[in-house]
Order: structure tokens, then C-alpha cells, then sequence
């Protein structure tokens, strides 16, 4: 029988909802069956915790005496976005320091921000008869500003392709250190404890499902950047490498560093380390099959990432399963297989969010616009002139 | 037979000297050398896994340190911040010695340091730099 999102929410405020984890209801769908599961399990969490470079956050810093509209704006020496009014940066997790390159950038502005410390604000202006300050250096913190959010315009990729290096040299890459020879095989995905590889279809994730993120509640703003419904799928819907993303926001004074984590990538730059987790509820025996999908369901290409081509071509298809199992077998040679992203965090912020509405702090939300199920994504073409 | 991982630091006069050689043949120690940085009038850092019976090392050992070498076991020389750690495996990607390893259902990172060859490729490759390795 179908539930509604307003039943299984009476049931978290009496404390009775049955609340599993991704991998726990993987294990529950396939001894009972997904019809059984579908009657006993209210809601599944799931969890992942990876390197997201696009995130990044709007903080409003107050107005100085006199006041200023910044122009350019420094953090740490870090080079913030302020093309917005007076006062509004946008800190983006990739930005690099103009003294310490890749070694500190928005990524550590963030993770420093959730731990409390100072930051060295520096900025200039081109006066106006409102705005009198030419420049500013002082000091700001999280709780000097007024809001802080996070607001990411792409991270939960809905599975992910895994990076291989078929060149004599080695590839420092946003997928960690590739091994030339075909060396290793790295994958960014939580794989079965995903949010969106447990509802293939967005369902039940849409535009202003309640989620965690970075142990705040959020919310899903809209889809992210670069998704791609349209895309190669299994017969149960879980797509083969990256498909839908997820925009989303939520309040960083509520967050804590524990789940938000800079991140150096050798070679390649600063990134940042993003704690998800999204509630999946089981309205019918379908959700319960789609959240019963594990890592030997859900497979994805590898790529030879010394092609530096928009066009190259997948080297092989794998299960998260073969992957799991610490080395899989590419152009007739043994080699290593490593995760990026965090499966034993992914599974404790599965964990937490599961703690959270069995508490009955965390309801569910019925989305208010579904999420595209249908697109594919336009290229950047080089062209002489703006038409045609 | 027993094995021993050292890490040798020869001061700038001793590294002209045949010392390893030394080992083999006057010792009996078989000395396969992992890493080396030997420079002509510079101290000289070196880690070698010597094989031999217990009483050959022990005094393969005590010519070492007579020379003036320092010699010290290999495997306090790399750390890993732990309490920093999430876990992620980047680490194991370019771990060919198995040293670092992440598995199932654990999903925790085992460092094995009698694995470890102390190449320092995991410090570039840890996306959060909480390892090191003095060699």
C-alpha cells in the first residue's frame, strides 16, 4: 500500500518511523524482498561525502563606517567574487591564494570560517557619493558576518566515471595521482549509499527536499549544474557514469567542520570536501526497490584521463562492486583501485540523518517542482562570430 | 634469516666510503636498498632492508654506527595525522606497496608501516596533507 509523505511525517513525530540506511535497506530489500520492505521501512538515508569543487559560499559582511561597495575583495589573500551589491561576496571553493597558490584557497576560507577562526579581510572600491571608502583591511569571522550560506550549484553526482592513466608519466589529476602504465583506477562515488543512485528517476528528490548538508539541514535549491538525466541507464534506471546534480543551500552557522573539509588536490588545485545526505521516503514497493540497489548493481566507465579530450573514449565498464574489491583488470594488467571520496563518512552522515528524523528533529519535505527527467548537456563550441 | 628495515644518514666524509659493499662481503648482510639520496660531499640518507642471521645485523649494525652513520628503524618515519583523517582513500591510489590500504566495510585507512618503502607518493596525494614521510 502507498504512503504519503504527510503519513510517514505523523509517523517521525510519534517516533515510529522505521528509518534504515542505504546499506542497511540494500540488505533488508534483498532478504525480505522489496514488497515486504516497502510495508515495514518508512525512510531510507543516504549519505555521501566527496570532493565537490562546485560549492562555494555567499557571506554578507556588514557595513563599514563610512561604508564601501568592494570592488575586489581579499580573504586571506584569497581573491573572493564581489560583483554583487556593497557588501555581498561569493566565496567559490576553487579560488586560489595570490601568495600561496594552491596551497590554500576558497575551500580552506570555508573549512576556516566553520572552525571559527579570523579572517584577514582586505578590500577596494571605486568611491561613489554613497559608497566614500576607497579601502578596507580588518578582520571578519563567522559570527561577525550577517548570513553565511552555502549555495552550490553542483554536488551529489548521480554516479561519477572512474580515472585511469594510460601514459609513461604521472597525471596529477582531480581524481588523485594517476600511476602511468594503467597504474590505478580511482572512482568518486558513494556508490549504493548515493542520494540520487537511490531515486533514479527524482522522484522524490526535487526542488526543496530537506536534506543535510555539511550537518546543517538544507535544502535542494534546484538541479545542478551539468545534469544529465538523459543518459545510458541499467534496466532498473541507475545510470552508467555521471546523470542528474543537485543545487544546494543551507545555513553555515549551523554547520560543523567535521562535514566540510578542504581539500588539496596535488597539482591540480583547492577543492572542497562536502558532507550530503538525503532522505529517500518509501512511498510504494518502487522506492523501496530503487533504495534496495547495491554496489553490484551500479557500474560506471573508465577513462584514460592522459586524453585531455572531450571525446575520449571509456576503457572499460565496471560494477562499484569490482571496485570495491581493490583492483580491477585494465588493458591486461592488474591494477589498483581507490576511492576519493569517503565511504566510511558517506555512511556516517547516512547514520546521522537516520539519528535525526528517528529523534523527530528532521521531517520530510514534499518537493515543490520536480527535478528535469529528460536533457543532455550543450557543448562549448569555438566560433568566429556570435550567430548560427 | 631476519629481516631489519633501516633508514642510514651518513654524514658527508662516510658517503664516498664502499659502505654497503662493506656489508655484503665482509658481513654476510644482504642489503637491498629501497631508496637512496647520496650526494658527493652532502650528508647521504639511505633505507635498506638487511637480511641476514640476527647476530650478522647486529654487528653490521655496530660497523655502521662506528663509521659515524646514524641508523635508525625505518618505520617511525612516516606519519599519518589520524584525528585529521576522512578516510577517503586517495592515499591507497598510488600505494603500490600495499602499505595504505582501505577496505570493506570498514572503509578506514591501515597504514602497514613494515610495507611501507617510504617513497612519499601518498603525501602528494592525501587531498587533505596530514601525511608525512621523513626519510
Amino acid at each position: 500500500m502507498a504512503k504519503t509523505i504527510e503519513e510517514i511525517n505523523e509517523r517521525i513525530k510519534k517516533g515510529e518511523a522505521v528509518v534504515l540506511t542505504a546499506d542497511e535497506m540494500t540488505r533488508f530489500v534483498r532478504e525480505e524482498g522489496a514488497a515486504q520492505a516497502s510495508k515495514k521501512v518508512d525512510v531510507v538515508t543516504t549519505g555521501t561525502f566527496g570532493p565537490m569543487c562546485s560549492s562555494g559560499a555567499f557571506i554578507n559582511l556588514g557595513h563599514s563606517d563610512p561604508p564601501m561597495k568592494m570592488h575586489r575583495v581579499w580573504l586571506n589573500d584569497v581573491p573572493v567574487c564581489a560583483d554583487l551589491a556593497a557588501v555581498d561576496i561569493y566565496i567559490g571553493a576553487t579560488a586560489l591564494s595570490d601568495t600561496e597558490g594552491m596551497n590554500y584557497g576558497g575551500g580552506h576560507l570555508i573549512e576556516d570560517l566553520l572552525k571559527g577562526k579570523w579572517l584577514r579581510l582586505k578590500a577596494s572600491a571605486i568611491p561613489t557619493d554613497c559608497y566614500p571608502r576607497r579601502e578596507i583591511q580588518t578582520y571578519i569571522n563567522l559570527e561577525s558576518v550577517n548570513e553565511a550560506f552555502l549555495f552550490n550549484p553542483r554536488n551529489a553526482y548521480q554516479n561519477y566515471v572512474c580515472a585511469t592513466n594510460g601514459s609513461d608519466r604521472t597525471l596529477y589529476t582531480y581524481m588523485g595521482v594517476l600511476i602511468p602504465g594503467y597504474g590505478n583506477v580511482t572512482y568518486s562515488s558513494a556508490g549504493a549509499l548515493s542520494p540520487l543512485l537511490n531515486d533514479p528517476y527524482y522522484r522524490t528528490i526535487g526542488v526543496g527536499t530537506r536534506v543535510f548538508l555539511g550537518g546543517a539541514p538544507g535544502y535542494v535549491a534546484w538541479h545542478g549544474t551539468q545534469h544529465r538525466p538523459s543518459v545510458e541507464r541499467t534496466p532498473r534506471g541507475v545510470p552508467v557514469g555521471p546523470g542528474g546534480t543537485l543545487s544546494l543551500i543551507a545555513d553555515m552557522k549551523k554547520m560543523s567542520h567535521e562535514f566540510i573539509r578542504a581539500a588539496r588536490f596535488h597539482r591540480y588545485g583547492v577543492s572542497l570536501y562536502v558532507g550530503i545526505g538525503v532522505p529517500i521516503p518509501i512511498l510504494d514497493e518502487e522506492m523501496a526497490s530503487f533504495t534496495g540497489v547495491g554496489d553490484d548493481e551500479i557500474y560506471t566507465y573508465i577513462y584514460d584521463y592522459s586524453e585531455p579530450t572531450r571525446s575520449r573514449k571509456p576503457l572499460k565498464k565496471v560494477s562499484y562492486a569490482e571496485l570495491h574489491s581493490g583492483n580491477v583488470e585494465i588493458m591486461g594488467k592488474k591494477a589498483i583501485t581507490a576511492p576519493i571520496s569517503s565511504i566510511r563518512m558517506a555512511k556516517r552522515i547516512a547514520q546521522v540523518l537516520r539519528d535525526w528524523i528517528k529523534s523527530g528533529e528532521f521531517l520530510l519535505t514534499e518537493p515543490v517542482q520536480k527535478l528535469p527527467t529528460e536533457g543532455t548537456l550543450n557543448t562549448l563550441e569555438i566560433r568566429d562570430r556570435g550567430e548560427g | 634469516m631476519a629481516k631489519r628495515r633501516l633508514v642510514l644518514t651518513f654524514p658527508p666524509e662516510v658517503v664516498e666510503r664502499p659502505v654497503v659493499a662493506t656489508l655484503v662481503k665482509e658481513f654476510d648482510v644482504l642489503t637491498n636498498i629501497l631508496r637512496a639520496q647520496v650526494q658527493e660531499g652532502e650528508v647521504g640518507r639511505m633505507l635498506v632492508e638487511l637480511e641476514a642471521e640476527p647476530s650478522a645485523i647486529r654487528a653490521a649494525m655496530r660497523y655502521l654506527e662506528e663509521l659515524g652513520v646514524i641508523v635508525e628503524d625505518a618505520i617511525k618515519d612516516i606519519d599519518m595525522n589520524d584525528e585529521l583523517c576522512i578516510d577517503c582513500g586517495a592515499c591507497t591510489a598510488v600505494c603500490l606497496p600495499r602499505a595504505l590500504k582501505i577496505e570493506p566495510p570498514e572503509w578506514k585507512i591501515e597504514l602497514d608501516k613494515e610495507r611501507c618503502i617510504l617513497c612519499g607518493f601518498c603525501v602528494d596525494a592525501c587531498p587533505l596533507k596530514i601525511i608525512s614521510v621523513r626519510f
